[in-house]
C-alpha cells in the first residue's frame, strides 16, 4: 500500500460533498424553523462556492489535487479528484445552486410570508447539490454511480413534491426513465469491472487499454449510452422537454442548469480517460448535428416558454456533444467552455421565464403580450441571456461558440460540415427566442390570467415582481456576463483543461502515483 | 481459461428481458416490478462479475484461489439498497397518483399531442420524433374522472376532459 504523498488541499476536496450533506441534516432537524433552514442553504453553498474557487485556482496551479478516502491510495481506495474541468464546473453549478435558492426562498417569502418553510424542499436541494459535487469530484465509476444516485434522488422529491393531479405524469416519466438509466449504468459497471476487475478511472484506464478492441468499444458505447439519457442527447432526450416544464420554475431552472451537464461532465470524463482515439468520432458527429437540429426544431413548435426552453436545452447538448466528437484538446476545451456558459445561461431563462409567468398567469405564449410596457426591466432581463444562448457577439455564448467553431473547423471535413449545423442551429435558437420576444414583448398588454393550477405551490398571475427574485435572477444574468468579461483567462483554464484530459498523464500521475503499476 | 455459467448467463437475460417488458407497460405499479426485476437482473450481474477473472483487490497472504472477488458484494449491496428506496419511492408515488387521479397509468403528453395535431409547417417534425417515443399515444385518458380504470378511448381526439383543459381543448378545437 503506498499511501500518496498528502496534498496539502486534500482535505478541502471532501467538503463540497460533505457541508451539503451534513446542512441536509440540519435543515431535516430545524425544519420547524424556516430562518434557520434557509440561512444553513445559503451559507453552505457560498462556503462550496468559495471552496471550489479555491479548487480551480490550486488545481489549475498545481495540477489535479486527489484525496484517497480513508488513507488507502488508489486503485484500492476510493479517490477524489479535482482537476481543472471538475473545479470548473463545481464552481459554475454551486453559483447557480445558490442563486436559484436565493429565488426560491424569495418566491417563497413573497408568497406565503417569512414563516413558513417546506421541511422538505430545504434538505432534498442541499441533497441535490451534494449529489452533484460528488459526481464532478470523482475518480471512480461506481461512485459516480452513488453520486447520480444522490442527485436523482433528490430531484424525484423535488419534482413530484406538492404535485397535482395534471402533474403528476410528468413526474412519473422522468423518474421511471432516470430509474432505466441508472440500472443500466450499473449493467455497466458490472460488465466494466468482468471485463477488467477495478473501478478506479485512472486503474481503468490503463486497463482497458489491454482489452481486445471490440470489448473496449462495447463498454464505451455502454457508458455512452447511459450518460447519454442523462445529457439528453437525441434520441434519448424525449423524456426532457415531457418533464422539466412541469417542474415548478427554481427547480425547473436548478435542473435545466446541472443535471444534464453533469451527465455530460461524466461523458466527456469516462470517454476522454478510457476510451482515448486519434481521430474525431464520426457516430458523435452524427448524434450531436442530430441533437442540435431536433432541439432547435422542436423548439420552433412550442407554444408553452418552459417546452420552447426545454428543446433549446436539449439542442446546445449537441453543441457540447460536437465537441467530444471532435476529440482533440481545442475542442474538448471548447465544449468545457461552454458547459460552464450553458449551465449559467438555461438556468437564467428557467428563472426569467418563472418571472414571466408570475405576470401572465399562463406559459402559453399566445396568451401574453405587452410586457415590454408594463415590466420593462424584465424585458431587459430576458433579452441579456436570450442574446447569450443565442451566440450573438460579444456574450459568452459568442465566446464559447467561436472556441467550437474553430476547433471543428481545424480538424478535417466532416467537423467542419458539422460546425455549419452549429451556426444553423444557432441561427434557429436565434429565431426560436425572437419568436418568444415577439409574443411576450410586444403587442397590446394582456391582463394575466387567473392561476390555472390553484393546488400546487407556485402562485402566478401576481402583477407584481419581488425585488429579491429579480434580484437573484440578476446575479445570474451578471455571471453570465462575466464570463463573457473575463473570456481570456476562462479559455486559457479551459485550454490547459482540454489539453490535460486528452494527454491523461498529469490525472493518471496524480492518481496513481509516478510508481503506480501503469 | 474464463468459463462461462450458462444457467447464470440465461437467469440475467430472463431477469433483463421480463424487467424491460415490463417497463413498456403503461401501468405505473407494472413499471414498478419492472424496476424491481431489472434490478434483481443487474445485481445478479454484479455477483457474476466477481468471478475469477476479477483479479481481487485483497491484501495480505492466504490462498486466494478460494477467496471470491469481495468487492462485486460490496457493489451489490450498495446497489440493493439503493433499488429498495427508489422502489419504496415509486411505490409512494404510484398511490400519490391513484389519490389524485384514481388509477396510475403514465398519461400522454397534452402539449405533444396537441402540436402533433397541429398543422403547421414545423409541427410535422416534432410529431415523427416524438411519436417514437410513444407508440398508442392517440389515447387521451380523461384524469379528472375518478370512476375510469385509465381506459384506452384509442384515436379520439377529445382533449377536453383534461383538468385545466378547457385552454387544451380550445387551442385544439382551433387547431381543427
Amino acid at each position: 500500500m503506498n499511501n500518496a504523498a498528502a496534498d496539502p488541499y486534500a482535505w478541502l476536496l471532501a467538503l463540497p460533498v460533505l457541508l451539503p450533506l451534513l446542512g441536509a441534516a440540519v435543515t431535516v432537524i430545524g425544519s420547524r424553523s424556516p430562518t434557520l433552514q434557509r440561512v444553513v442553504g445559503i451559507v453552505v453553498l457560498l462556503a462550496v462556492s468559495a471552496i471550489a474557487g479555491v479548487l480551480l485556482v490550486v488545481s489549475d496551479g498545481t495540477g489535479p489535487i486527489v484525496a484517497p478516502l480513508g488513507g488507502w491510495a488508489a486503485p484500492v481506495g476510493i479517490a477524489l479528484v479535482a482537476d481543472r474541468l471538475s473545479s470548473l464546473l463545481l464552481l459554475v453549478s454551486t453559483l447557480v445552486t445558490l442563486a436559484v435558492l436565493v429565488y426560491a426562498i424569495d418566491q417563497r417569502i413573497a408568497d406565503y410570508g417569512r414563516g413558513t418553510a417546506s421541511t422538505t424542499f430545504h434538505p432534498m436541494y442541499l441533497m441535490l447539490s451534494a449529489g452533484v459535487s460528488l459526481a464532478y469530484l470523482t475518480g471512480d465509476l461506481f461512485t459516480l454511480f452513488v453520486a447520480f444516485e444522490i442527485m436523482l434522488t433528490a430531484s424525484y422529491v423535488l419534482i413530484t413534491r406538492r404535485t397535482s393531479a395534471q402533474k403528476i405524469r410528468a413526474g412519473m416519466t422522468y423518474v421511471t426513465v432516470s430509474l432505466l438509466s441508472s440500472l443500466l449504468f450499473l449493467t455497466a459497471i458490472a460488465l466494466v469491472y468482468a471485463a477488467t476487475g477495478t473501478v478506479n478511472l485512472a486503474d481503468l484506464a490503463g486497463r482497458v487499454a489491454q482489452l481486445p478492441p471490440g470489448l473496449a468499444t462495447v463498454l464505451g458505447l455502454m457508458l455512452l449510452l447511459v450518460f447519454g439519457i442523462k445529457a439528453a442527447m437525441v434520441p434519448l432526450h424525449f423524456w426532457l422537454p415531457d418533464s422539466y416544464p412541469n417542474a415548478p420554475g427554481p427547480v425547473a431552472a436548478l435542473f435545466a442548469g446541472l443535471l444534464t451537464k453533469v451527465g455530460f461532465y461524466a461523458m466527456v470524463r469516462t470517454q476522454t480517460l478510457l476510451f482515448p482515439r486519434d481521430d474525431p468520432w464520426t457516430l458523435l458527429l452524427v448524434i450531436a448535428t442530430a441533437t442540435m437540429l431536433v432541439g432547435a426544431l422542436g423548439a420552433l413548435a412550442q407554444n408553452d416558454i418552459n417546452r420552447l426552453l426545454s428543446f433549446l436545452l436539449v439542442s446546445h447538448i449537441g453543441f457540447m456533444l460536437f465537441g467530444l466528437a471532435v476529440f482533440d484538446a481545442a475542442a474538448v476545451s471548447g465544449a468545457a467552455l461552454y458547459a460552464a456558459h450553458h449551465i449559467t445561461v438555461l438556468a437564467t431563462l428557467f428563472l426569467v421565464s418563472g418571472l414571466i409567468t408570475r405576470r401572465t398567469g399562463t406559459v402559453l405564449l399566445d396568451r401574453m403580450g405587452g410586457l415590454l410596457r408594463t415590466a420593462p426591466w424584465l424585458a431587459a432581463l430576458y433579452a441579456i441571456p436570450a442574446l447569450t444562448l443565442a451566440g450573438v457577439p460579444p456574450t459568452a455564448g459568442f465566446v464559447a461558440k467561436l472556441a467550437l467553431l474553430q476547433a471543428g473547423a481545424a480538424a478535417g471535413p466532416w467537423p467542419t460540415v458539422v460546425a455549419g449545423v452549429v451556426i444553423v442551429a444557432s441561427l434557429l435558437t436565434l429565431y426560436a427566442l425572437a419568436r418568444v420576444w415577439v409574443r411576450v414583448f410586444w403587442g397590446a398588454p394582456k391582463a394575466a390570467l387567473p392561476d390555472d393550477d390553484p393546488d400546487d405551490e407556485v402562485l402566478v398571475g401576481t402583477s407584481r415582481t419581488p425585488m429579491p427574485m429579480f434580484a437573484a435572477t440578476a446575479g445570474l444574468v451578471v455571471v453570465s456576463l462575466a464570463i463573457a468579461a473575463f473570456a481570456g483567462p476562462l479559455t486559457a483554464v479551459t485550454g490547459r483543461a482540454g489539453v490535460d484530459l486528452l494527454d491523461r498523464d498529469p490525472y493518471l500521475v496524480a492518481v496513481l502515483g509516478s510508481g503506480g503499476d501503469r | 481459461m474464463t468459463t462461462i455459467n450458462v444457467a447464470m448467463a440465461l437467469t440475467v437475460g430472463t431477469l433483463f428481458a421480463a424487467g424491460f417488458y415490463l417497463l413498456l407497460q403503461r401501468s405505473l405499479m407494472r413499471v414498478l416490478l419492472g424496476v424491481v426485476v431489472l434490478g434483481h437482473g443487474t445485481n445478479l450481474l454484479l455477483q457474476i462479475a466477481a468471478g475469477p477473472p476479477g483479479a481481487p483487490p485483497v491484501l495480505g497472504t492466504g490462498n486466494t484461489d478460494l477467496i471470491t472477488d469481495p468487492l462485486p458484494q460490496a457493489l451489490a449491496l450498495t446497489a440493493v439498497v439503493i433499488t429498495f428506496a427508489l422502489t419504496t419511492f415509486l411505490l409512494a408515488l404510484g398511490y400519490r397518483s391513484f389519490v389524485l387521479v384514481g388509477h396510475d397509468e403514465v398519461q400522454d403528453d397534452v402539449e405533444d399531442r396537441r402540436i402533433a395535431t397541429q398543422t403547421m409547417p414545423s409541427a410535422s417534425l416534432d410529431e415523427d420524433h416524438d411519436h417514437v417515443e410513444r407508440p398508442g399515444a392517440d389515447s387521451d385518458d380523461d384524469a379528472g374522472d375518478d370512476e375510469t380504470g385509465g381506459d384506452e378511448t384509442g384515436g379520439d381526439e377529445t382533449g377536453g376532459d383534461e383538468p385545466g383543459g378547457d385552454e387544451t381543448g380550445d387551442v385544439e378545437a382551433a387547431a381543427r
